[in-house]
């Protein structure tokens, strides 16, 4: 072992009660930073998570129709028109095969499905219920939306008449795996389908109206035949939807909406949180290396004439400052080590009893081994940089002055 | 009186002079101090308290600098070294014995005597505890080892830091009141342990010393008052 850690040990060990209040003051530190770390991620996972279980990352559609104005001002012309938004009919993206293709070849994208949306009714026996179609890929809509994992009956595997529906709506028309549905669109097309799986996503809304069935079906239903109206995308990384979905507009010419934008409160909610989260941990981090610096600026005075007779005895100044430096890095690691002992202690504590009344818990607290090293590396550099004061003092201590005062 | 010619001169001081203060008070303590001491000499600094002992022993240790003059070690001139560069010179050069033996209270005597080998290599190793170990037994204390100095007397204490003084066998010994904190019979005792050790080893010593009857005993004297060697 160098002699300088050798000193430093020597040091901490010897003034016991310095080092357990430093010590304390880190693993409280860290214990706090690591269990509100791990709280708002869960947090905010679950929360998301519930946001997206039922939402592509990034939703791409055609542009909308604009009205155009027939006569168009010029300088000597003023035209007094209203121009009046147009009703948006259900298009199709052009050539949507080519699109798809081209949004694959992206490395960021690792999922694309077609979809084709609309509205109609389902009729069965005196019942009728307005629903969402669906017109999707089973295979690749999986891949957006994991369906296969909402399956209450039946399978997601949607093929020719079939249809998967919502909970609700089975209960509402009376049916089961195995019935008869009829589809009918407000301009009079229908289709009679099967049902072979019944879902439940967790949302009351879409468990009423969503009706899964082919991408060709839909095409029939919604006189798109060929076409699809959007093109649903996952992204590797979801924080960056919303960049990706710029690019992805520009490359396609297409619109496309991210989930952030989609969801523009819940971010703006998420950010804050953050924002507010992180300004606990850095005023955290800053008390603990008060404390850190503070019990050290006591411990160099006490051990000033130490100081001194190593000095006497060709201890370098640069050395006098690695021994106080390095006992700021011990302190600090070893603090963030036990910080993050307590601090996975409350989570799991919290886990354990913040339970909703059927006795899960409220939400899935998140330990992160890469939290840990974050917490362990930062503790440890605050503890060097709070130990920088008193060691850059020890350094230029006069060994005469130190030895005949102490 | 030793042969002059024929030994080392280890240490030169030429026309030393110390003030401390600035601008308004200045205080001169040392007014040209002219000093050599040769090799395997055994000398006693005296002289009344004020009188400049304390810091023309730094000076020689190399812990303050002179305000002016020339201070040879070894036949090396010191007044152009930098800070770190006397640092390892001291460590080297010079072993210090103090008057209240300034042990380290966190370290066993053995590590205590290792000290000055573990800065100069960087690490503890075996080497340096055999010598250590070796140095423990000459100076009487081969069974106190691994005590603390807080569980030793003044006396071995003062051993220890003899000890210390000697584990990188330098060439120069300052002992600033070695026995100014022991009763008699023990001052007797750590005397003899030093001149013991300068017989063996030639090592050269310089003790600055209240105690007449200890300056006696000395080979050589030199009295210093107010800032000059008047013998």
């Amino acid at each position: 072992m160098r002699i300088e850690w050798l000193l430093a040990l020597r040091f901490l060990r010897e003034g016991r009660a310095q080092t357990f209040f430093m010590l304390g003051g880190v693993t409280m530190g860290v214990g706090v930073i690591v269990f509100l770390t791990s709280l708002i991620t869960g947090l905010q996972r679950s929360i998301i998570q519930k946001t997206l279980g039922t939402q592509a990352h990034v939703v791409m559609r055609a542009p909308d129709d604009e009205a155009r104005r027939i006569i168009r001002p010029t300088d000597s012309l003023a035209v007094s028109a209203s121009v009046e938004r147009r009703a948006q009919r259900l298009r199709s993206i052009l050539q949507w095969q080519q699109v798809m293709r081209d949004l694959e070849q992206r490395p960021d994208v690792t999922a694309v499905s077609p979809l084709v949306a609309g509205s109609s009714f389902a009729v069965r026996g005196s019942a009728s219920k307005s629903v969402a179609l669906m017109g999707v890929e089973p295979e690749r809509y999986t891949r957006i939306v994991p369906m296969s994992t909402f399956m209450k009956e039946g399978e997601f595997r949607i093929t020719a008449n079939d249809a998967a529906i919502g909970m609700d709506l089975a209960r509402d028309l009376g049916a089961t795996l195995g019935d008869k549905i009829r589809l009918q669109t407000a301009d009079g097309r229908d289709e009679t389908i099967t049902v072979v799986g019944i879902f439940d996503v967790g949302i009351r809304d879409l468990n009423h109206r969503w009706v899964f069935i082919t991408l060709r079906s839909a095409q029939n239903l919604l006189d798109l035949v060929g076409g699809v109206s959007s093109i649903d995308v996952t992204v590797n990384d979801l924080f960056k939807a919303e960049t990706i979905s710029e690019q992805l507009a520009g490359q396609t010419g297409l619109v496309a909406e991210s989930w952030m934008k989609t969801n523009a409160q819940l971010m703006a909610g998420l950010r804050s949180q953050n924002a507010s989260s992180f300004l606990i941990q850095f005023f955290v981090i800053i008390s603990v290396a008060f404390g850190i610096a503070s019990v050290l600026v006591v411990s160099v005075i006490q051990k000033s004439r130490e100081v001194g007779i190593l000095r006497a005895m060709g201890c370098t100044r640069r050395r006098i400052q690695h021994i106080f430096l390095l006992q700021g890095a011990m302190v600090g690691l070893v603090g963030s080590l036990l910080g993050c002992g307590l601090g996975a202690l409350l989570v799991t504590f919290f886990a354990r009893t913040a339970l909703n009344p059927d006795g899960t818990p409220i939400f899935p607290v998140v330990l992160e081994s890469r939290m840990f090293l974050v917490a362990a590396g930062v503790a440890t550099i605050t503890g060097i940089l709070a130990a920088a004061a008193p060691a850059v003092r020890a350094a230029k201590l006069d060994p005469v002055v130190a030895i005949r005062n102490a | 009186m030793p042969d002059m010619t024929r030994e080392k001169t280890i240490l030169q001081l030429t026309d030393i002079r110390k003030q401390y203060g600035s601008d308004g008070v200045i205080t001169q303590v040392l007014h040209g101090v002219n000093l050599s001491l040769q090799e395997g000499e055994f000398t006693a600094l005296i002289g009344p308290s004020g009188s400049g002992k304390s810091t023309l022993l730094n000076i020689i240790g190399l812990l303050e600098q002179a305000t002016s003059g020339s201070l040879r070690m070894q036949e090396r001139e010191t007044g152009t070294l930098s800070e770190e560069e006397l640092t390892r010179l001291r460590g080297r050069s010079i072993g210090f014995v103090f008057q209240f033996h300034h042990l380290i209270p966190s370290f066993t005597a053995l590590e205590n005597v290792m000290m000055p080998l573990m800065l100069e290599e960087g690490r503890p190793t075996p080497a340096q505890r055999e010598r250590a170990a070796g140095l423990l037994a000459r100076v009487g204390l081969a069974d106190r080892l691994d005590f603390k100095p807080a569980k030793l007397s003044g006396g071995q204490q003062q051993r220890v830091a003899i000890a210390r003084a000697l584990a990188t066998n330098p060439p120069l010994i300052l002992a600033d009141e070695p026995t100014g904190n022991l009763d008699t019979a023990a001052a007797d005792e750590i005397f003899k342990l030093l001149y013991e050790v300068n017989q063996e080893s030639g090592t050269t010593f310089l003790i600055v010393t209240h105690d007449p009857r200890l300056a006696k005993r000395c080979l050589r004297v030199i009295e210093l008052v107010d800032g000059r060697i008047v013998s």
